[in-house]
């Protein structure tokens, strides 16, 4: 209980919400860090995904990537970074590393979302006429929407989680005021940093969960 | 005085031969922490993962809270996890252990429930009317045909355990983690970089044994392939 007390003390302090080192800037920083890295996995992951599903080649190494993803920790891809030249540029590593981690579920979803088209549908667009330009775009990309989504959707929560953990190797984001409580010895902090943390990576899975259930019915595969 | 030795230690090269030779003690030890680490979390998960994947499989009413807790469990980045657990554990690798657990009740639990209910009606029935009471229809009939489902689980499972393991370096616990992080602070190349790479191995091959199990526990399997 002496602990939740002042895990509370801590949280309830002004001092510790502003200022360099403060929750609203690592709060700001997390938030900006998943977002950018977020829009370039994206633009990264989804043509290469969705070109190859249209053309039906590369399937064993869209599956396979999200397995060895799984596999790599992340922790050491972000020290193995740090010591390369990557390392000098700031949040450089940190970047790298989390859209190394964001890309896989991104490929691998799409591509799976792709191949399941129904194939009667993607003849049938054919024997319309449709280009293949017209085909990936007008049908195939919006039946396969539901899991391109999921696939974000998993992306996002990774991002955040492993946002986190670049706070270890001394990136930004909320997890620093977790290294920082361990280095000072702070239980408080440290619980304080991880509630706040556990509660964003909780907001940003709820936005999308939200923003599933508010999309037309088409695009959450309901029939 | 002696002048510097000129070896791969001292340029602080990736690859270097001279560290595996002369830190053969630390790797090992740190190996050895790894494997347990892993070992003991999946184990105490699949331990507790079972009773609750056959609850919710028999009480529907069990299987939203029980689906939705582990989902909300497995959303909490890591590092969070740990932290949020350091008053009830204090720096200790029991700590590690219990994040771990928390990790893989999620996979094990979604996989094995998605097991038991891919088990045939028809089966079940069969089962019942040849007289076999509840218990010897999970031991014998439900969890058997279970089997792939959740050695799927289990596999992704223990893989996930293998690398999360070295998060716990900032409590002291990671296994090959604390070298890594050690390395971080000394910039030690060859110790990263070779820590990282013993860490994919360490888990390709559990991925291989487990595998290698699964194929020894369902001979059925290899008999309607082959």
């Amino acid at each position: 209980m002496n602990t939740l007390g002042a895990t509370w003390d801590w949280l309830t302090d002004p001092a510790h919400w502003s200022g360099g080192d403060g929750v609203w800037r690592r709060l700001l920083q997390h938030l900006v860090l998943t977002v950018v890295c977020l829009v370039i996995s994206c633009l990264i992951a989804l043509p290469v995904a969705l070109v190859l599903g249209h053309l039906g080649k590369g399937g064993a190494l869209a599956v396979n990537i999200s397995n060895v993803g799984r596999a790599v920790p992340t922790f050491a891809v972000l020290v193995l970074l740090l010591l390369t030249p990557v390392g000098k540029w700031g949040e450089g590593p940190t970047v790298v590393a989390l859209v190394l981690f964001a890309v896989p579920p991104l490929l691998t979803n799409a591509y799976v979302g792709m191949r399941e088209v129904d194939r009667s549908v993607v003849q049938a667009a054919q024997g319309m006429g449709m280009t293949g330009r017209q085909m990936l775009f007008h049908v195939e990309l919006p039946l396969s929407l539901p899991l391109v989504l999921t696939g974000v959707r998993i992306a996002a929560v990774q991002l955040v989680a492993t946002a986190t953990i670049a706070a270890l190797a001394g990136g930004g984001g909320l997890g620093r005021i977790i290294t920082a409580g361990f280095n000072l010895a702070s239980t408080p902090q440290v619980v304080a940093g991880a509630l706040l943390v556990a509660v964003f990576a909780l907001i940003v899975e709820a936005v999308f969960e939200v923003g599933e259930r508010l999309a037309p019915a088409r695009a959450r595969g309901g029939r | 005085m002696t002048a510097p030795p000129d070896d791969c230690l001292a340029r602080n090269e990736w690859i270097c031969g001279a560290y595996l030779s002369t830190r053969r003690q630390i790797l090992l030890d740190a190996v050895v922490q790894h494997l347990q680490l892993t070992s003991v979390s999946v184990l105490i998960g699949l331990a507790i993962a079972l009773p609750l994947a056959v609850l919710a499989r028999r009480w529907t009413l069990a299987a939203g809270p029980v689906l939705g807790v582990t989902t909300i469990l497995y959303t909490i980045p890591s590092l969070a996890m740990f932290s949020l657990l350091l008053p009830l554990y204090g720096l200790s690798a029991g700590l590690v252990v219990a994040g771990l657990v928390l990790y893989s009740l999620t996979l094990l639990v979604r996989n094995i429930l998605a097991g038991l209910r891919a088990v045939p009606q028809e089966t079940r029935q069969a089962a019942r009317g040849l007289g076999y009471g509840p218990i010897r229809l999970l031991l014998t009939v439900e969890l058997p045909l279970a089997l792939p489902a959740a050695m799927a689980g289990l596999r992704i499972a223990t893989v996930s355990a293998v690398s999360l393991v070295t998060v716990g370096a900032i409590v002291g616990f990671g296994g090959l983690g604390n070298l890594i992080y050690a390395g971080m602070n000394t910039y030690f190349k060859a110790q990263v970089l070779t820590a990282s790479v013993l860490c994919v191995l360490i888990a390709v091959a559990a991925d291989v044994l487990l595998l290698g199990v699964q194929w020894l526990i369902t001979p059925w399997a290899r008999a309607a392939r082959g």
